[in-house]
């Protein structure tokens, strides 16, 4: 048997017979404000010393990858991101919190690695970091580092309203094989033991991330592929409008929640 | 890019303190016992030892194995005797070798 | 194949192997508790390690066994006379035994040292140290591994 079919195989073994299988039937309504917790507060005492430790966090690996890219120059333009940008504790502090944010002139929402590459096109004319590059996930994770500690504050951009409302639709809509939305696991089900794990209310409150499983750091969008192939649907390539839609509506529904960036997870 | 090291020893201490020193560095520690996509193996490339020394004398040594998780981190002791500088070694597979150091001031 | 093994054999392969990327799942032999007494017996020789002194810290469940945090600590004084001078960690179901040694002396001040370990199952883990009288001491904890459900490409 190959390793896809077991692992389909596990997947529906978890969500049709696991414990949370009685409670399946979508009831769609969402988390209330004051119940809103991060995927930290699920992870076992050791997962959470190792986030709460700079020291021994090895999403600060990345961190400092990028502390020393943002520093370095580039591209025909040779200038460093330092050269136009400073000192970023004090010019990216709080940009995370609000991206993805509305790009007039692609008349779209960019997500903070495409606002990375537009300048890294625009500014440096230097070539775009292709993404999960181990350059990109250093520079975004040392960018949001800067917002850490920082609420989670979409801005009040009406030009995103159609983009958080298309997120907010693939949040809702059944998908994949095992016909399942992220709602039903994320809304419904958090909290639910499966397997040991606890099923988080998918916050994207510390990416990139240094996952346990991927044994590195990842975007977003990788946790977000994760998913949908973990209900055997067909993940969207990576850059595609679809995953910025989803990250603006996880960022709305995270409002206020604490940017922890880099976080470690299971 | 070369390997990144993320190091921890006090600044300061008294003579005769016992201190902890954290390290971490990273490395994929590619275990030997997996495949790629296409069926190839994906050779061992591991850190295989590890050096800790005060002042040139060895004071710490690890010889890791493929067990050690990725971007191997490892905390330890020693009792801070003088002022002077604690200088770390990796070596590994593939000629992999990595260092750092940290000066301690010891009153 | 029911619900509980295709759990627990699937989830632990992904855990020591699972991949960075997309790669694929093979079987080596893991190492077999007989096997882990031969490595055992490379570092102790004759000797018989007695149970006491040493401290092996795990967690009793595991979310993912690609790092599990490890730690050992030794009841010695350390002082010239008397101090530990290695330990030596094993596990019985990884692909191989051998997980860690180390040699230090009484100018470590304190023998306690932590990392972060795999784990390809569900399976005892033995700490082992070598004391400066040339005696063995052992401790040794079970660790049950769950998984993360979410998958990577495969
Ligand atoms: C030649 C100057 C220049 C260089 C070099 C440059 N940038 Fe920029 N960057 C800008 C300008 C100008 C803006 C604002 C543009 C706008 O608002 O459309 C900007 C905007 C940004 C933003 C969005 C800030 C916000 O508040 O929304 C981020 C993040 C950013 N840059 C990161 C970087 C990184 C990382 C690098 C290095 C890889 C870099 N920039 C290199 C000029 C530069
Ligand atoms: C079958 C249940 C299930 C479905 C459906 C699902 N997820 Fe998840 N998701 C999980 C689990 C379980 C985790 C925790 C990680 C793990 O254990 O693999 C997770 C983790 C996440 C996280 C990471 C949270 C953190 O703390 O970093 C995000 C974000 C997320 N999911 C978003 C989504 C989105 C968006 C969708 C729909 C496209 C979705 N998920 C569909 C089960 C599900």
């Amino acid at each position: 048997m190959n390793v896809a079919v077991l692992r389909s195989m596990l997947w529906i073994a978890l969500v049709v017979a696991g414990p949370f299988a009685a409670a399946l039937p979508a009831l769609g309504a969402e988390i209330p404000p004051d119940q809103r917790r991060s995927g930290y507060a699920d992870m076992s005492p050791d997962n959470k010393a190792m986030q709460d430790d700079d020291t021994s966090n090895p999403g600060m690996l990345a961190v400092l990858d990028g502390e020393a890219l943002w520093g370095t120059k580039a591209g025909t333009a040779n200038r460093s991101c330092a050269d136009c940008h400073g000192d970023a504790k004090t010019s990216m502090k709080g940009v995370a919190a609000r991206y993805p944010v509305f790009n007039a002139a692609r008349g779209q929402p960019v997500d903070l690695s495409q606002r990375i590459n537009i300048c890294r096109s625009q500014h440096q004319q230097a070539k775009p970091f292709a993404h999960e590059s181990k350059d990109m996930l250093a520079l975004s994770a040392y960018v949001a580092m800067q917002s850490r500690g920082d609420p989670i504050a979409p801005p009040d951009d009406q030009r995103l309203k159609p983009f958080i409302e298309k997120g907010h639709a693939l949040f809702m809509q059944r998908m994949g094989q095992l016909n399942l939305s992220c709602s039903q696991c994320h809304n419904d089900n958090w909290g639910k033991n499966i397997a040991g794990n606890i099923m988080p209310q998918a916050h994207p409150t510390g990416y990139p991330i240094y996952r346990l499983e991927w044994q590195g750091m990842g975007s977003l969008q990788r946790r977000l592929r994760n998913c949908m192939i973990g209900v055997r649907a067909e993940p969207y390539a990576y850059g595609a409008p679809e995953y910025v839609e989803m990250e603006l509506y996880l960022m709305q529904r995270a409002r206020g929640m604490t940017i922890e960036t880099p976080a470690v997870r299971p | 890019m070369a390997a990144r090291t993320l190091i921890n020893v006090p600044k300061k201490a008294k003579r005769g303190e016992v201190i902890t020193i954290k390290t971490l560095i990273s490395h994929p520690m590619e275990t030997g016992f997996r495949h790629n996509t296409v069926g190839l193996p994906l050779p061992r490339d591991i850190i295989t030892s590890f050096v800790c020394t005060y002042n040139g004398e060895e004071i710490f040594r690890a010889a890791l194995h493929p067990a050690i998780a990725a971007n191997p981190f490892i905390t330890f002791h020693t009792v801070a005797t003088e002022s002077g500088r604690i200088a770390f070694r990796w070596t590994g597979d593939n000629g992999f070798a990595a260092e750092a150091s940290a000066d301690i001031a010891v009153g | 194949m029911n619900r509980t093994s295709l759990e627990s054999s699937q989830a632990t392969r992904r855990g020591f192997l699972g991949a960075v990327g997309a790669a694929l799942i093979v079987r080596p032999a893991s190492a077999t508790p007989a096997s882990m007494a031969v490595a055992i017996r490379q570092v102790v020789g004759d000797a018989e390690p007695k149970r006491g002194k040493v401290k092996l810290n795990l967690p009793p469940l595991v979310e993912n066994g690609n790092t599990v945090a490890m730690g050992v600590s030794v009841d010695s004084p350390m002082t010239p006379q008397d101090y530990v001078k290695a330990i030596h960690v094993f596990a019985d179901k990884n692909p191989l035994p051998n997980v860690i040694s180390v040699q230090f002396g009484p100018r470590a001040g304190k023998a306690d040292i932590s990392t972060r370990m795999r784990l390809a199952d569900t399976q005892t883990v033995v700490a082992i140290c070598e004391m400066s009288d040339g005696s063995f001491w052992s401790d040794s904890v079970d660790v049950v591994i769950t998984f993360g459900a979410c998958l990577e490409d495969s």
